[in-house]
Parts: structure tokens; sequence; C-alpha cells
């Protein structure tokens, strides 16, 4: 709980990251940018759990166990993501979504 | 509580130790005997398969996160007995690309991970369960798909396929997160007895199906579909399109019909849309392609188009035909696969114009091929036919005549693209054919068990009748 914000607020911050992230991966140009704007959307959720414990069901557990469950499988996703786009950078010495499109129509 | 009530997630635990067994073969096994891991693992899956069949008790353990029953033992089965005719078929591809760049265990390792995820996925009872399945079905999948780590077109297909993925299952997190807040637990059977119809929850629910759907690759999700196939191993395209895509429409058939059954009147007119959308543009699409990879993911998305005729009704006629398609189509798609696995690793030639005139030099191969193509368009006397019949009865007896109508249209469309592959096998005329060879045991087992499923499945009306009885739990 934080005095004087009340859950709206919170929420509404959570939305607008949310949609950034959806923007930003539809967007960006780069595989990496892409991988940050899915993070701002796991975050988004994760802040959303959080708050939503805390201001609406602060008796259970819930939410904050299932954050941090997002935490350790967001970072699973996002090394596996690193270590696959190290791969593709070795054969084709980029990380640029034009470059990867050997494969169309 | 006592320790025998473990039992109950025997397939899981069954399904880990043979995981941990095969990473502790990898250690001792010295290098140039790795080929034996290969039958190592096929005949422990196998074991594991042949103990699936055993009978399990209803219940549920840690206080309701995880619950199983017979409907969800019986289709754990389905997908076992799916994996090991992929292992089959796969194994003479491992042996030889894989296993000689010393990497063939790690194979397994992560299909094996892939399908305990999707266990606990059918098996969860709360949301974090579920979430937690569906990542690990989903990860592994993407390290398989950029396994080939020499060939450009793996690595852009796994950095696809995980890209997309994360999106999806963040999107999903989002909507689940809405769900939470207006019903107040992750729990399913906390949820079933306060959920309402309002605004929040109709969007959270939203958000959490764009989520599944990306799985089963509905179409306003499926692009990544056709890219991951055609880059990724045949094995993993054909995991991806069969097991991948059953588990995830078995759990959202379970969610549907009984945590989200309140907002019926919403889904009924999303899934109706969404089915017509997702027939029409996958058989367009399949229409104009020439690489069999790709034209196999346009015509699975168009199936998963099928699938949601029998999700429509939320009866328990839906939840029979539903699992008995799957179970179908996942005999039909291995067999289809199968065939151009077989023909890539000889020969290297995916195109539908290097399958002219297969039929006169590998006879057999072209049946499996026909009798495959055959049962995925639906003619009658193998088993996709009363699959499709089924669902198709199953839309009407709710009263969509109109979507069963614009149906019978694609079933018509799809058996146009069909026979195209058909027409090249038996028809076409070839100056350089694909010259005559013959399977290995493994490759020609696993085509064998697909075929006898597609003739005897259709056939065997007990069979139906089963499912139909264990379906009393889900309408």
């Amino acid at each position: 709980m934080i005095p004087g914000i009340s859950i709206t607020e919170i929420l509404t911050l959570t939305s607008i990251l949310f949609f950034i992230g959806v923007y930003g991966f539809l967007t960006r140009k780069n595989l990496i940018s892409i991988l940050i704007s899915i993070e701002l959307i796991l975050n988004a959720s994760v802040i959303n759990f959080v708050v939503i414990n805390k201001y609406l069901y602060p008796d259970v557990l819930q939410g904050v166990v299932y954050s941090i469950f997002i935490i350790a499988v967001a970072a699973a996703e996002t090394s596996l993501a690193i270590s696959i786009i190290i791969n593709l950078y070795r054969q084709i010495g980029s990380v640029e979504v034009k470059d990867t499109e050997t494969m169309k129509y | 509580m006592n320790f025998s009530s473990f039992l109950i997630m025997r397939h899981e635990i069954l399904l880990l130790v043979i995981t941990l067994v095969l990473l502790v073969a990898e250690i001792f096994i010295p290098n140039n005997k790795k080929s034996s891991t290969v039958h190592l693992a096929i005949f422990l899956f196998g074991i594991h398969t042949a103990l699936g069949f055993m009978a399990l008790d209803e219940s549920s353990l840690f206080g309701g996160m995880f619950h199983t029953n017979n409907l969800i033992h019986f289709f754990k089965n389905v997908l076992n007995i799916g994996v090991f005719i992929l292992l089959l078929q796969s194994a003479d591809w491992l042996q030889e690309k894989i296993v000689t760049q010393n990497r063939g265990t790690e194979f397994f390792i992560l299909l094996f991970f892939s399908l305990l995820g999707m266990y606990f996925m059918i098996s969860a009872g709360d949301f974090l369960m579920f979430y937690l399945g569906l990542e690990l079905s989903t990860l592994p999948v993407a390290a398989l798909a950029a396994y080939e780590i020499l060939k450009r077109s793996s690595s852009e297909a796994g950095i696809k396929l995980i890209l997309s993925a994360a999106l999806a299952s963040g999107v999903s997190l989002f909507g689940i997160s809405m769900l939470y807040a207006t019903n107040g637990s992750i729990y399913f059977n906390d949820i079933i007895e306060v959920i309402t119809s309002n605004n929040l929850t109709i969007l959270g629910f939203i958000l959490f199906f764009a989520g599944l759907s990306f799985k089963i690759s509905l179409v306003p999700f499926h692009f990544w579909t056709a890219d991951v196939y055609q880059g990724a191993p045949i094995s993993i395209a054909s995991y991806l399109s069969v097991i991948s895509k059953g588990a995830a429409v078995f759990i959202l058939m379970i969610l549907l019909f009984t945590v989200l059954k309140p907002l019926m009147h919403v889904w009924e007119n999303l899934i109706y849309v969404i089915a017509l959308a997702t027939m029409f543009i996958g058989n367009l699409f399949a229409l104009r392609q020439q690489n069999m990879k790709r034209f196999l993911a346009y015509s699975s998305i168009a199936q998963a188009g099928f699938i949601l005729l029998g999700l429509i009704t939320g009866t328990q006629l839906g939840t029979a035909t539903v699992v008995y398609f799957v179970m179908i189509y996942i005999f039909s798609n291995l067999a289809a696969f199968g065939v151009v696995q077989a023909i890539s690793l000889k020969t290297g030639k995916e195109n539908m114009d290097d399958y002219n005139g297969l039929y006169r030099t590998n006879p057999k191969l072209s049946l499996i091929m026909m009798l495959a193509l055959f049962s995925l368009a639906g003619i009658p006397p193998v088993a996709g036919f009363f699959g499709k019949f089924f669902l198709f009865t199953a839309a009407a007896s709710k009263g969509y005549y109109l979507l069963v109508f614009l149906a019978v249209v694609n079933v018509t469309i799809s058996l146009y693209y069909y026979l195209l592959v058909i027409r090249a096998m038996f028809l076409r005329q070839n100056d350089n054919p694909i010259p005559f060879f013959k399977n290995k045991i493994y490759m020609r087992l696993g085509l064998i068990i697909t075929v006898i499923g597609i003739l005897v499945l259709g056939l065997y009306s007990p069979l139906y009748g089963y499912i139909y009885e264990l379906s009393t739990v889900y309408k």
C-alpha cells in the first residue's frame, strides 16, 4: 500500500507500460530491442499481480508468489532468446529483423 | 496425505526419471558409442508409453494445483503415443546428422521436458501451474527449433518462435492478472464460483485467449507458423503441429467448458469469427505453397479452425469430438510429416515438384502419403472423415448451420490442394525422380503405426463411445 496513490493510478501506469511493450514489439527493427519490449510487457503484468494482491486481496499471497515465478521464467526466456540471437549473429553477422528473411511467402 | 497419493503424478514422475537417466547415460557412454542413446531413449519411452495405460485414480494434489481425471489421463496417453511415433520417425535423422555432432542426448532431454510441461499444463488446477506448464512446454521447443546450429534457417525459426512465444505468454499473463483482479483467486475451483461477465473479466479473458491462440496458431496469431515449420528440423515441425497444438487445444477446451463457462455468450461469438477466419486463411494460403513443410503448416492452421467447431458447442458431445479429432489428427499429420522427413533425409528435397513421379519409384511411401492426405482432407474410408463428421455434427447440434456450411466449403478447398500433392505423386512425369530407397527399421515402424492408426481409428467405433463416456466431466 502506498499512501495517497490509488489502485487506479497504478493500473493505468501498468496498462501504459503494457502497450508501450506491444508497440515496441511491433515497430522495433532490432532483435534485442524486441526482447526489451517483451520484458516491458512481462514487467507490466508482474506489477499488476503485486498491486492487485496488495490493494484488493491482502490476506492471501497468491499474486506475489505468481510474480516471483514470472520473473524467474522471464529470465529463462530471455537467456534462451539471447543465445539463439548469438547463434544467428555468428551466421549472418547481424541482429536486424530485416536480415532474418530467408523464409517468406 | 501420504506418499502413495503422489502416484497420481505417475506420468510426470516417470518421464522425469527417464530424462534424468538419459542425462546420466550421456555422461557415462563413451563418445564413439553415442548412437546407443537413441536406442536407449526410444526403449525407455516405449516402456513409459506402455505403463501409461495402467488405470489411475481421479484426484488432486498440492491443494488443487494439480488434478487429474480419466479424460486427462487418456489424453496424456494419446500424447505419449504421438511422441513415441515421432521419436521412431526422427531416429534416423538423429543418428545420421545429430549424433555425429555429439548432440544426440540433448534432443531427447529437451523434447521430454517439453512433454513434461504439457502434462503439467493439461493437469493444471490453477493459473500458476498452467503458466509454468505452458512455458516449460514452449521454451525447449524453441531451443529445438534452432537445433541445427549450422543452418541459418533453423536459427531464424528459433528466434521467430521464441519472440512470438514470449509475446504471447506476456499478453496472456496480463489477461490472467485481470482475471485475478476480478475474481480474487488464481485457482480454477474458486474462480468457477465467483466469475461473472463484467467488462474487466471479458478483457482479461480475451487477452488470455490470445496467448493460447498463439500456441494453437489461430488466425490473427498464425504468422509464426509457416516460417517456423519451414526452418525448424522436420521432427520439431511435426511436434509443434501435432503434440503442442493438441495439448493447447485440450487445455483451452477444459478452461472454456469449466472455468469460463459463465462467459459462454462471449466466447461463442469470438470462436465463431476466429474459426471462420482460421479455416479460410489457412486453406487459401495453403493453395499457393510449394515447399512441403510450409504446405503442411498452412494445412495445420486450417485443421485448427476445424477443431474450433467442436469447441464452440460447450457440451459433452463437443468434448468427445474434439478429443477424438485431435487423436486422429495426430496420426494423420504424423504420417504426412513422416513421409516428408524420410524423403528429405535421403535426398534433401522438400518441394512439391520434387515429388513428381514418386509413385513409380517409391510406391509404398506414396501410398502412405496418400492415406495421410485423404485423412487430413476427410475422405470416407479413412479416420479423418469420421473425425470431421463428428465435429460438424457437434456444431450442427447447437444450430450453427451456416458455420457448418462454410466449413464444408473449406473442406472442398482443402481437398483441392491435398489432391495437388497426390496428382504430383501419381500422375505427373518426372525426368529426374527421387530414386528408390529403403527406410531403416525405426522409420518403417513409425510409418506403419500411423497407417494402422489412420485405418483403424475411424472404423473401430467402441473407441468413440469410450471417449464419449470419459467426457462426462466436461460439459
